[in-house]
């Protein structure tokens, strides 16, 4: 136990040395003055770059912004793509319509439809949330699916034969034994519509969001705001999986014991 | 078992899948065709079905998309193989060494989640636009599943085989190639899959932000400045495509020859 716990704080000693060298040197080739501070920017400079974002308000701003473009798209997508997918573990024919479908569009990065949605609904806000709705939905609906076929069939039987009507059999049965891959298409479905905003943010210039902070970024140079911002989207993804996802799956499929407890 | 009614059964059945697989794709074309007759849009906004098909034999003869198809496949199997070769040496390294497992784990799991494409403008600046970056910044992303799967997969590797191994006379280099490189293999295909899942999410994104001569990235995104929504559609088709064969084609053969043959995974 005692070997084992030295073990463990030697490599935490390890890998603390290891980023403050790596800290170090990044301070020395950017104090070198081999690139220019515009392009490689102090760590100082960036910690700036962030505080000031923040005290003058616009980070929190644009946060909030790409946040409910995540958000706005990801609920339609549940709104959509949850009953479809049930409908499609349930009922044969819809199962037969959808999936064809559903399979040639999900191979087509949902990026590739940015230029046509700013076509069609404008640069701004439809675009970006019409865009995670597209890259969030095909997760969400094909775990759906696969997992109200995983449902134990005998589960079903015992409570029917226990007396339940088909809506009380749906929620108290179908539902959550489906939920621990409703929750993994849920992860999977925000890593992808994560990435999708930002893209978007990018491509489809609307003034506000951390997507079109970084790209604004770029055009003048400032290379300590870019990655103020990108550690801030790193900083967001984090919590939103942690602190949202995981508390669902803790207060749900942890909880009724239906996956074990993950290492942390 | 009767096997004469089985095999007269087979063909009809394989009709019938292929007629059921073609239903939506049918209902959903007749729909747009409506949708794009009925004049309730600008036609160059929503082009009908025959607009597209032409337009995609007319780029196809031109050479135009076959261009751009073949510039948007050589940047993602350039990015993918540094990536692929990358990912599976810095993995294996922190596998198989403590120290470069403490050294490279915190960098690693700081700049993975972070979706790519953010770094797209960071790459940008400092490398440039054009196909250099585009190629560097679909490497970097699609490394990161490739390291951790790899790096999950050597530790994995069973104890008793090592030890057993070595019993038997296995030494440093034979030990490597002929039990942690197979016993770490079923998780370096996942890791290749995902990372070239990965990378082909971004690329076409990349390209768009990168102002790259060819590309199908590219053409979608110059298209727009003509309202040429037939030609963007086309090559969201033939985005599709690729993305389909690159699925169906690439990964599952590739496992089905390696991990699979070797039974250690079904």
């Amino acid at each position: 136990m005692s070997v084992r716990q030295t073990g463990r704080a030697g490599s935490l000693l390890r890998s603390v040395i290891a980023l403050v060298l790596m800290a170090g040197a990044h301070e020395a080739l950017a104090r070198s003055g081999t690139f220019p501070p515009a392009l490689l920017p102090t760590l100082p400079a960036v910690g700036v770059a962030l505080w000031s974002g923040i005290a003058d308000g616009t980070l929190p701003l644009h946060a909030a912004s790409t946040l409910y473009r995540v958000l706005a798209g990801m609920g339609l997508a549940i709104v959509l793509a949850v009953p479809l997918g049930i409908l499609m573990g349930r009922v044969r024919a819809v199962e037969g319509f959808v999936l064809p479908l559903a399979s040639a569009l999900m191979p087509i990065p949902s990026l590739a439809w940015v230029p046509l949605f700013i076509l069609w609904l404008g640069l701004g806000n439809a675009t970006a949330i019409g865009i995670v709705l597209y890259a969030a939905a095909f997760p969400i609906l094909l775990n759906v699916w696969s997992g109200v076929r995983a449902v134990n069939p005998l589960w079903v039987r015992a409570g029917s034969a226990m007396g339940a009507g088909a809506g009380a059999l749906f929620w108290k049965v179908v539902l959550p034994g489906a939920s621990p891959f409703i929750i993994a298409g849920l992860r999977q479905a925000f890593v992808r519509a994560w990435i999708a905003v930002v893209g978007a943010e990018m491509l489809a210039a609307s003034d506000w969001g951390l997507g079109w902070v970084i790209f604004d970024a770029k055009e003048f140079l400032q290379a300590d705001r870019m990655l103020a911002s990108l550690a801030v989207i790193g900083l967001i993804g984090l919590a939103f999986e942690r602190l949202v996802l995981g508390t669902l799956e803790r207060t749900t499929v942890q909880r009724w014991g239906m996956v074990r407890q993950g290492k942390g | 078992m009767d096997y004469p009614t089985a095999d007269c059964r087979l063909p009809t059945a394989g009709w019938r899948s292929i007629l059921q697989t073609a239903l939506p794709f049918l209902v959903v074309g007749a729909l747009w065709e409506a949708v794009a007759h009925a004049g309730l849009f600008h036609p160059r906004l929503f082009p009908p079905l025959e607009a597209i098909a032409a337009q995609f034999v007319r780029l196809t003869i031109s050479g135009i998309l076959p261009h751009h198809a073949a510039d948007t496949l050589i940047r993602l199997t350039a990015g993918f193989a540094l990536a692929a070769v990358a990912g599976v040496v810095v993995g294996i390294v922190m596998g198989r060494w403590r120290l470069a497992e403490d050294v490279l784990l915190p960098p690693v799991s700081m700049a993975a989640p972070i979706p790519g494409i953010a770094y797209a403008p960071l790459f940008l600046l400092w490398f440039g636009p054009g196909s250099g970056s585009t190629v560097l910044l679909v490497a970097f992303v699609s490394t990161f599943p490739v390291i951790f799967n790899t790096w999950t997969g050597v530790k994995s590797v069973k104890e008793v085989w090592l030890r057993s191994a070595m019993a038997m006379g296995a030494n440093g280099p034979r030990l490597f190639l002929k039990v942690v490189l197979p016993g770490a293999l079923p998780y370096i295909v996942t890791g290749l899959r995902l990372g070239l899942a990965q990378a082909w999410r971004i690329l076409v994104g990349v390209e768009m932000l990168a102002a790259v001569p060819w590309g199908l990235g590219w053409m979608i995104f110059g298209a727009r400045e003509f309202l040429n929504t037939d030609v963007m559609l086309a090559g969201v088709v033939v985005i599709g495509v690729i993305g389909l064969a690159l699925e169906k084609g690439v990964f599952q053969r590739l496992e089905r020859y390696t991990v699979v043959r070797w039974g250690m995974m079904t």
